[in-house]
């Protein structure tokens, strides 16, 4: 039976509420008033998730955000059960959520690989016993016993990131860590994966970084909207995710949902791609400008809030960030109210393909701060009919590039 | 023999599970360690406040009531009598505010990593205890100056403790998870300590009340432990009655906090 991990039909339910009682006093009142439930909206983050993970197998699970990645981990990791299913495990489990869990600022940073270790699952003889080498490979020897408050921000996750490493479950579930820190220390992390991958124990990986996975990982999952929509090698299944768009929406409402995008001052509700006559369109004329739409709602007045646009193309490179700097709004404070605010990408501009956007909203006078970042928030494609007008001209064949900008040629005859 | 973990839907009754909480006591060891040190090491007084608040509160009690109003203390020296209270009670107090708080200020953890729930809140009422053992020095200190001198009883005054620990974890779990679940409960609470000081023999005696009145005065569990207390250290009789309606009702108490922590615990992370 070399089979180490087995997932049987694993789904989650959250509902969604208008206002979920959040006061003793509500639920109490509310029980009074009408002893019946009322029916809140269901959201399905997982569906009938099955697969198997075998001995010393590395598994990646990739998907768009939303997809249930997290929620999966979670409930691999056991801090949430699932609604139907069962899950069975051989072996020792580590999870690693997140890098540094639990390190007290107040704790010296040798009183917190103790604490961090323990968190993780370590006993105690275990960390001493391995005590040096985690200090070795964070390279935080000389300040051990200060305070990590005065870390830092690198060698608290080197030490953090040093702590987890040295971890040694026979199952390793873990969720893109590697996302945080330098290039320096992502190259680390990467490394060290590999070793615990090459060393037989069982591991699973959940990243945006496909280079990663295919780097890892022998096999992968893709999930979209809780549902598994691919399976397979790595490589595989990371070139069909890439060259489709599994669930990709044009419009998102975010107006009843649990993580609306959000802060203080402003709040998303709706993001739309639309043409150039307003209606809701998917794939765009190369041509054609592409419009943009966002539904946002300021709560509160006194900031200059910019719409922030972050393109991706299909191999997640970004084509480039658009933000609103020359509109009438961009160095006025909005007022409390409901705005709709839209972005025209000029025709002629985008290349081929498939696209997936980031909408922020950020303010830079007179402090720099983001209010949110809705990522992966919409998607949408870009065809050439190929008649002739575009930056393609007569070229029938594959077209390199980011970008293809239709550009004014001056040609002068000069002799 | 290989461990092998099941996951699954929650069980709608309720499952102690009280393998899996000693499998890891080590934790609970860390985090108890952990929430002393901060406590100390917050503070600039740190130490020092731990042994002030008591001494200072008996005196003001002292001034107030040796002087104002006058109870009747069956013989034993009003600040002793008020000693023995108030440092059951600043235990009481400290460990269920901070227990109460456990989960909800340790979000990270709860979100991120795995373990019994339960440990939190046991985590932080441990962590008080280690102020019942300062309050316990100043009690002898005071004790020995007033020269009263303890009887074989004295070897009760162990089990109030207990008692007060074994109350002091019930409520903690209790509140623990109604906070992480109604988020007013952490306004209440303050207000809900307020009374409860009021409404037990703190620093007046029980036997103020009629003896019919005293029998459901006893619910209150800190009635029983702190009579009992103060009856095991300066030789005064103990009520049985009394202490006995106070036992059962932390019996009820404890039962009712993990039936609902149990019930609560597994929507910690999706609430939180």
């Amino acid at each position: 039976m070399s089979q180490v991990i087995k997932v049987e039909n694993i789904s989650k339910l959250y509902y969604l509420g208008a206002a979920a009682h959040n006061s003793l006093r509500d639920a109490l009142m509310s029980f009074v008033k009408n002893p019946m439930r009322d029916k809140k909206r269901e959201l399905w983050a997982l569906r009938d998730v099955s697969f198997e993970v075998k001995d010393g197998e590395t598994l990646g699970i990739i998907g768009h955000n939303g997809a249930g990645k997290s929620t999966l981990l979670k409930i691999l990791s056991r801090i949430t059960k699932p609604t139907t299913g069962e899950v069975e495990i051989r072996g020792r489990v580590g999870s690693l959520l997140e890098v540094g869990t639990g390190f007290h600022n107040e704790l010296s940073g040798r009183e917190n690989v103790y604490l961090n270790g323990a968190i993780l699952g370590m006993k105690r003889a275990e960390i001493e016993k391995k005590f040096d080498e985690i200090v070795a490979f964070s390279e935080v020897e000389n300040f051990l016993d200060t305070p990590v408050k005065h870390y830092s921000s690198g060698m608290y996750l080197r030490l953090a990131f040093s702590v987890a490493a040295h971890l040694d479950p026979e199952v390793l579930i873990v969720d893109e860590v590697l996302a945080v820190g330098d290039n320096a220390f992502q190259k680390k992390c990467l490394s060290k994966m590999r070793d615990v991958s090459q060393s037989g124990r069982t591991v699973l990986f959940v990243s945006h970084d496909m280079s990663s996975i295919t780097r890892i990982c022998s096999r992968a999952i893709a999930l979209a909207q809780g549902k598994i929509v691919s399976e397979g090698s790595s490589a595989e299944v990371v070139r069909e995710y890439l060259s489709s768009s599994w669930g990709m929406r044009t419009e998102r409402d975010f107006t009843d949902d649990l993580q609306q995008p959000q802060s203080e001052f402003v709040r998303l509700k709706k993001v739309r791609m639309v043409d150039e006559d307003g209606k809701v369109c998917g794939s765009f004329d190369i041509r054609k400008k592409i419009g943009i739409e966002a539904t946002y709602e300021v709560r509160k007045s006194g900031q200059i809030l910019l719409p922030n646009i972050q393109v991706y193309n299909q191999e997640r490179i970004q084509v480039f960030t658009i933000q609103d700097v020359s509109s009438g709004w961009s160095r006025r404070a909005k007022e409390t109210g409901e705005y709709v605010s839209t972005a025209w990408i000029p025709g002629n501009l985008m290349a081929e393909g498939s696209f997936i956007i980031n909408f922020a909203m950020v303010t830079y006078l007179p402090f720099q701060s983001v209010h949110f970042n809705a990522l992966e928030v919409v998607s949408f494609d870009v065809f050439d009919l190929m008649k002739g007008d575009s930056a393609r001209g007569d070229f029938t064949g594959k077209m390199d590039g980011v970008v293809r900008p239709l550009v004014e040629f001056e040609t002068e005859k000069i002799k | 023999m290989q461990e092998i973990t099941t996951i699954r839907p929650s069980k709608s009754w309720l499952s102690l599970d009280l393998k899996e909480f000693w499998t890891y006591r080590e934790l609970l060891y860390f985090l108890t360690w952990r929430d002393i040190k901060i406590r100390y090491k917050q503070t600039a007084i740190g130490v020092l406040w731990v042994i002030l608040q008591p001494v200072i509160t008996t005196a003001i009690f002292t001034v107030l009531f040796s002087n104002f109003a006058r109870f009747e203390t069956k013989g034993i020296p009003y600040p002793l009598f008020a000693l023995s209270g108030l440092m059951i009670w600043l235990f009481v107090h400290t460990s269920i505010t901070m227990a109460s708080n456990s989960l909800v200020s340790n979000t990270n953890l709860v979100t991120k990593i795995f373990f019994p729930r339960l440990i939190m809140p046991f985590a932080a009422t441990l962590a008080g205890i280690a102020d019942l053992f300062f309050s316990l020095v100043i009690l002898v200190i005071l004790m020995t100056y007033y020269g009263t001198a303890p009887g074989l009883q004295i070897l009760f005054a162990p089990l109030f403790l207990i008692l007060a620990i074994i109350q002091t974890m019930a409520f903690g779990t209790l509140f623990s998870a109604m906070n992480v679940r109604f988020r007013d409960v952490k306004f209440a609470l303050p207000f809900a300590l307020q009374v409860w000081m009021i409404a037990s023999p703190l620093f007046y005696p029980s036997s103020l009340l009629s003896e019919k009145w005293r029998l459901v005065f006893a619910i209150n569990p800190l009635v029983g432990i702190l009579e009992g207390f103060r009856a095991s250290l300066f030789g005064t009789p103990f009520d049985w009655t009394v202490i006995g309606i106070s036992c059962a009702s932390i019996l009820v108490l404890v039962l009712l906090a993990l039936f609902v922590f149990k019930r609560m615990e597994d929507d910690f992370a999706d609430l939180i």
